[in-house]
């Protein structure tokens, strides 16, 4: 018989309090020529079923690459995880063998990804890869995992699904293609589902299609659902709680609604203020000073200090931890309650 | 498709014509005289000369004699025939299908080791045997098939029977049925498996680093799977139009094989049909290749659309 996840995972429920997902105290390095990257410095974060966490941050913050080292699509080298635990129900994900992680990975933890043209292959039909899913998976037949396939087509609403099923990635367009993609992921129901920036290479208003696709399959199926993006706009509507990364750390995380109401920390204050806004049209749109900072050579202390307008002496010298400011939230800045307050 | 066969098929004309009037000319722009060459070593008598001169259209202007040949070629199949008055057909018919065994069995050794080299140095690439395979088609490429096809005779062939007793790798000729190609195969794809070997080791590598690939990956999939369907289905386009076009290549190559190893096909034939100046043969073998040529890259264009759905032939 074959192996199933069940015989690697601990079985349904038995993770006492723990929350679906647990991403504790995570470092991802890269080895390159030039000098380690350390693209991610300690992170967690938590999602329980039914729950969306949004990971905000700009490119090169870590969020994706946090992403793919909960999947454990990262390239092993260069990548390399010296620290930290993932936990699906309680079990450490690093700590299995490769057989049992496969076994996890789109079957019980699944990802979508940004570009859908060329995360989809283009020499297959599109029934033909999501149908894989059951067919290596469940070993369906490669009738009834066809007829799944449109199953899924349907279910997230991909018109005459059943005409298009043999059809190209390239025949279809950008919105249908990442639809296509959802399907794919969904397949075999996984309970955690990582979207990288689902909707960044789309127009807006099939970005909101998306976004409602999205949250309306989670509601019907209570999966866990880690939005990551850089489009603060994009994750008001959907999401429960927000982390913000910044230089491969967690700088602020709270629940989205607190977020919106008073930013704890200067990087969220900068990305909520750097929103266009009707209401003040015509004049200039503010944007963070300076640039992201230089992985391979972080700055001492913050390492938002160069560009932070609270900066203090300390914060040059004095990395700030995690503050909790309530049981649901926290800043890593020195300054979170100046920045609270104004 | 049926339409952009034909149309690819009408694209042709040209060439060939265009293909065979340059070799027409060429061969007629040779010094010496045919007349003369057929005599050999005797002078001709001036009669006799003339008679033959006029009843080969030898005195008739260039593009007259080129109108009277390639007419007969497509119009009533008739390659013309020889000074010694055998139909050029009929002369080439069986040297071509030895010439075509060499190349298919060279296609073929090409395909197989060639990919197979390939995907195996893509798959540990940086690692020892990466460098080794590296190398080894450094050095199939820069040794001349003179050389290898001498050497490979006397190891493989005359050595080899020397201390085993079996004849595996008959020394030269036909008689042997496909173990005669073997030998000969192999020193013609040399330098073809060498860069078929590249080829793929770099196509696969770049396929690899795709993003479907991650996302056939994230699916689950097992590294065998991610690597075999995925990626070598996308890793073979390129690889099949070199094959295709290298087809062309391997029959117009083997004048120096097939006198190596005494192989009776087309190219010996060339050789002596130019020595000869047989303007007859020479066009007639150039034709033929060019045909085979046109159809071996129709095909290979045709793959191309079952292989990569994207290009469409409307």
């Amino acid at each position: 018989m074959k192996k199933t996840s069940a015989d690697v995972l601990p079985v349904e429920g038995g993770f006492g309090n723990e929350p679906l997902l647990a991403v504790d105290n995570l470092h991802v390095e890269f080895h390159t020529r030039q000098g380690t990257v350390r693209a991610v410095n300690g992170v967690s974060y938590t999602v329980s079923a039914g729950e969306t966490l949004a990971v905000l941050g700009e490119s090169g913050s870590g969020k994706s690459v946090t992403a793919q080292a909960i999947m454990g699509i990262l390239d092993v080298p260069p990548a390399v995880i010296p620290k930290g635990e993932i936990r699906f129900k309680g079990t450490d994900l690093l700590k299995l063998t490769e057989e049992a992680r496969t076994q996890v990975r789109g079957q019980r933890v699944a990802m979508i990804f940004q570009d859908a043209l060329s995360a989809l292959n283009p020499v297959f039909t599109v029934g033909w890869q999501i149908s894989e899913m059951f067919r290596v998976h469940r070993g369906m037949s490669k009738a009834d995992a066809m007829k799944k396939a449109v199953e899924l087509m349907d279910r997230v609403r991909i018109p005459a699904a059943r005409q298009r099923v043999n059809d190209y990635p390239h025949q279809f367009s950008g919105g249908m293609r990442q639809r296509i993609m959802i399907a794919m992921s969904i397949a075999l129901d996984p309970e955690v589902l990582i979207a990288d920036e689902p909707t960044t290479a789309l127009d807006v208003t099939v970005q909101a299609q998306i976004m409602e696709l999205l949250a309306e399959l989670q509601r019907e199926s209570q999966m866990g659902l880690i939005l990551i993006t850089h489009d603060l706009g994009v994750v008001a509507d959907v999401a429960d709680k927000i982390a913000v990364m910044y230089a491969g750390r967690i700088v602020e995380n709270a629940p989205v609604h607190d977020i919106y109401k008073g930013p704890a920390h200067p990087y969220t204050k900068g990305l909520l203020d750097s929103i266009p806004r009707v209401d003040l049209k015509g004049q200039d749109l503010y944007a963070i000073k300076g640039l992201p900072p230089n992985l391979l050579d972080l700055p001492t202390g913050c390492a938002f200090h160069p560009r932070c307008p609270y900066r203090q002496d300390n914060c040059v010298t004095d990395h700030p931890p995690l503050h909790e400011i309530s049981g649901t939230r926290g800043s890593a800045c020195h300054y979170w309650r100046e920045v609270l307050d104004d | 498709m049926g339409r952009y066969v034909i149309r690819r098929l009408i694209q042709a004309i040209p060439v060939l014509i265009g293909a065979t009037l340059l070799i027409f000319v060429i061969v007629f722009a040779l010094p010496g005289d045919p007349i003369a060459a057929l005599f050999g070593d005797k002078r001709p008598d001036p009669a006799v000369a003339e008679v033959l001169r006029e009843q080969y259209h030898l005195n008739d202007p260039l593009l007259l004699q080129y109108w009277y040949y390639i007419s007969g070629v497509f119009l009533r199949l008739d390659f013309g025939v020889t000074f010694a008055d055998v139909p050029v057909s009929e002369l080439l018919l069986g040297k071509f299908q030895v010439t075509l065994n060499l190349a298919l069995m060279a296609l073929v050794m090409e395909a197989i080791i060639g990919v197979g080299l390939g995907l195996w140095a893509a798959l540990r690439r940086g690692k020892a045997t990466d460098t080794a395979i590296l190398a080894s088609t450094l050095l199939l490429i820069s040794v001349p098939t003179l050389v290898s096809g001498f050497v490979l005779q006397l190891i493989l062939g005359v050595k080899l029977k020397q201390w085993t007793g079996a004849d595996i790798f008959p020394v030269a000729g036909t008689s042997a049925g496909w173990r005669a190609y073997l030998l000969p195969g192999f020193v013609l794809a040399g330098t073809s498996i060498a860069y078929l070997t590249r080829l793929t080791r770099t196509s696969l590598a770049e396929t690899l680093r795709a993003d479907y690939i991650r996302t056939a990956t994230a699916k689950g999939l097992s590294r065998r799977r991610v690597i075999g369907r995925h990626g070598l289905r996308n890793a073979l386009i390129p690889l099949v139009t070199y094959l295709g076009a290298d087809l062309g290549n391997l029959m117009g190559g083997a004048v120096i094989t097939e006198s190596i190893f005494n192989l009776p096909g087309i190219g010996n034939q060339l050789f002596n049909s130019v020595y000869l100046r047989e303007q007859p043969v020479v066009v007639g073998i150039v034709t033929v290749l060019v045909l085979i040529y046109i159809l071996a890259n129709l095909v290979v264009d045709l793959l191309y659309a079952v292989l990569d759905p994207r290009i469409r032939y409307e």
